[in-house]
């Protein structure tokens, strides 16, 4: 039988031959991952129920992200909780600050999850891994506390919807625009419960953290996993990092989709989601008349180092407004030394923006860059939804990299184009658009 | 009967019913005292005890849109408020079944504050309007949970099934 590429992961967990859409499996698990809101509670729930050893200690990642460095007294109780546990059950992948990253930057990185996993993840961006041709979705807490228990869940088969894109983007345009552009045309509930299958020569064309922003945001039009053919891109990726053996499924060529829209490439203009829904999109260009007083760039969507290369780009020999306060955020530790070695720290440091430790922190309105009321922002993360970054009166616009710093530049949102491109004599890092 | 107490419209995010600022509490004692922090009115009824326990809060689509957050669904369930929409977001929907929050699926409803409901095995009647909506059996998988007490005796059950075999 004909099946998509994740149906043959499932049906690979679930030790059959095949599965359809709709099948409920119970799915052996990969790898289950918590964060520090989601982890205190499933540890409750995992001890409550009078379990006495996980699954497997190799096979359960705990990351304290998104009030790290502590923020207060009881974020830091609950990272303590979250030490404690992994002490006391020997979890080989615990990392603390000082080692940890965001975590779905951090564990594609470190080669914790890798091709043909299925990964249950107590947070809703868990989806990012599909990027790598896996299936993974986000669960809540007492979800996690099952899983680290059994090493299994169910798991109804999704539907998969296909997203295809054929052509060359325009300049600038990366997977965020992509991904923002989805959203917008299919509504924020318009893949509720599928699975988002990209396709195409565009994101065939893509580098790997473009495609990891483009599955990270799958959730955002309700979907239960996003996914992407593993290729030699996510081979060159891949190898030498995954800790165990990939497994690269694709999907058949006579496979079902339940839909498939397709689009040119050329069509993705540079997008804005406009608050408070990341379905509210609209081309940066038309907004210049929008002045904004914060600029992020960071999180699981956009703090990798080709988004902060593409930041760089555009900051470069430039000074971030007067009016306005950009705050830059490396994902994890590597990228951090990374962006530090390549000189981007200067770029950011003269441009006058704060580089920050790697954390969660102003994406959800936790700490580090909390919006006051009637105030505004320019940000590279995920949600833009009442309160999201502070005051239930203040805003989120969300944008890539390229428009955040030029919106940091100007003062309002702006194109790289509409502030005259990158400074004269700088190198182009070539967007979101694959190195060769 | 049951007294519909909050009227919202489409995508109510789970930043709306738990604000992020308040994500370092997570014990399901202390979460309600935050449930729809920033609809301020709302929320000091609750707190004061004005609302009833089993009142409804009816939504449209998507209701609980966003993070994978247990608090949007424990804060519900402290106050033992009875949702009624007409979908809702994946995750959102998962953690109330294993926590045993009480989610109607209700495709089509329509009701304001202030109105009377009552529930059937198979539809919502207003009865201040008189109007009758069809509602959603929960899917069977969903429904063994419920029928367990949620998830962690589902599997509790489940584990000791296999030790007995």
């Amino acid at each position: 039988m004909a099946m998509t590429m994740t149906e043959k992961i499932l049906a690979r967990a679930a030790g059959k031959e095949s599965v359809a859409p709709g099948d409920l499996v119970m799915a052996k698990l990969d790898l289950c991952l918590g964060n520090d809101v989601t982890s205190g509670v499933a540890i409750d729930e995992f001890e409550k129920a009078g379990f006495d050893h996980v699954f497997d200690p190799e096979k359960i990642v705990l990351i304290p992200d998104h009030f790290t460095p502590n923020k207060d007294i009881k974020s830091a109780g609950l990272v303590k909780q979250m030490r404690e546990f992994a002490k006391k059950h020997g979890l080989v992948h615990w990392y603390d600050v000082g080692r940890v990253g965001v975590e779905h930057a951090f564990l594609p990185e470190q080669g914790l999850v890798g091709p043909g996993d299925v990964v249950l993840g107590a947070d809703s961006h868990t989806c990012t891994y599909g990027a790598l041709g896996a299936f993974a979705t986000g669960v809540g807490s007492t979800d996690l506390a099952g899983a680290m228990a059994t090493g299994e869940a169910w798991f109804r088969v999704p539907e998969t919807h296909r997203f295809d894109f054929e052509g060359t983007l325009a300049p600038y345009v990366t997977g965020k625009d992509i991904v923002l552009f989805v959203i917008g045309q299919i509504g924020v509930d318009g893949a509720l419960y599928k699975a988002m299958e990209f396709t195409g020569s565009a994101i065939r064309g893509l580098s790997m953290d473009s495609r990891f922003t483009i599955c990270n945001m799958a959730i955002e039009a309700g979907g239960k996993s996003g996914i992407i053919a593993p290729d030699n891109t996510t081979k060159a990726y891949v190898e030498g990092r995954f800790r165990r053996t990939p497994v690269y499924y694709t999907t058949d060529p006579d496979a079902w989709y339940e839909k498939t829209y397709s689009w040119k490439a050329e069509e993705v203009p540079l997008l804005v989601a406009k608050p408070h829904l990341p379905s509210n999109i609209q081309p940066a260009a038309e907004l210049d008349s929008v002045r904004i007083d914060q600029v992020v760039i960071g999180s699981c969507t956009n703090g990798r180092i080709e988004d902060l290369r593409q930041a760089a780009e555009i900051l470069r020999g430039r000074k971030v407004s007067k009016d306005v306060r950009c705050i830059v955020i490396p994902a994890t530790q590597v990228v951090w030394k990374q962006a530090m070695e390549e000189g981007l720290f200067d770029v950011f440091l003269e441009a006058e923006a704060a580089v920050s430790a790697p954390t969660c922190g102003p994406c959800l309105g936790g700490h580090m860059g909390v919006l006051a009321k009637g105030e505004r922002a320019v940000s590279t993360t995920n949600r833009n939804f009442v309160g999201r970054m502070g005051d239930p009166g203040s805003e989120v616009y969300l944008a890539g990299p390229y428009v955040a710093a030029a919106s940091a530049v100007a003062g309002h949102i702006a194109t790289p184009d509409q502030i005259g491109g990158p400074a004269p004599g700088t190198s182009d890092f070539g967007g979101g658009r694959r190195q060769s | 009967m049951a007294e519909v107490v909050l009227r919202l419209g489409d995508d109510v995010s789970t930043d709306a019913i738990y604000p992020g600022r308040f994500m370092a509490t997570v014990l399901p004692a202390e979460t309600p005292q935050y449930c729809f922090a920033d609809l301020t009115e709302f929320n000091r009824r609750l707190r004061a005890g004005e609302i009833l326990p089993g009142s409804v809060v009816v939504a449209g689509r998507n209701f609980g849109t966003g993070s994978s957050r247990e608090q949007a669904a424990s804060c519900l369930k402290g106050w033992d408020l009875v949702i009624v929409a007409r979908s809702y977001s994946r995750i959102f929907f998962q953690n109330a079944v294993n926590l045993g929050l009480r989610l109607v699926i209700c495709p089509a409803i329509e009701a304001d504050e202030g109105d009377e409901l009552e529930f059937t095995p198979d539809a919502v009647i207003d009865a201040t309007t008189d109007r009758s909506f069809p509602s959603e059996p929960l899917p069977p998988a969903r429904q063994a949970i419920v029928d367990a007490g949620g998830l962690i005796p589902y599997i509790r059950m489940r584990l000791l099934q296999e030790r007995t075999r």
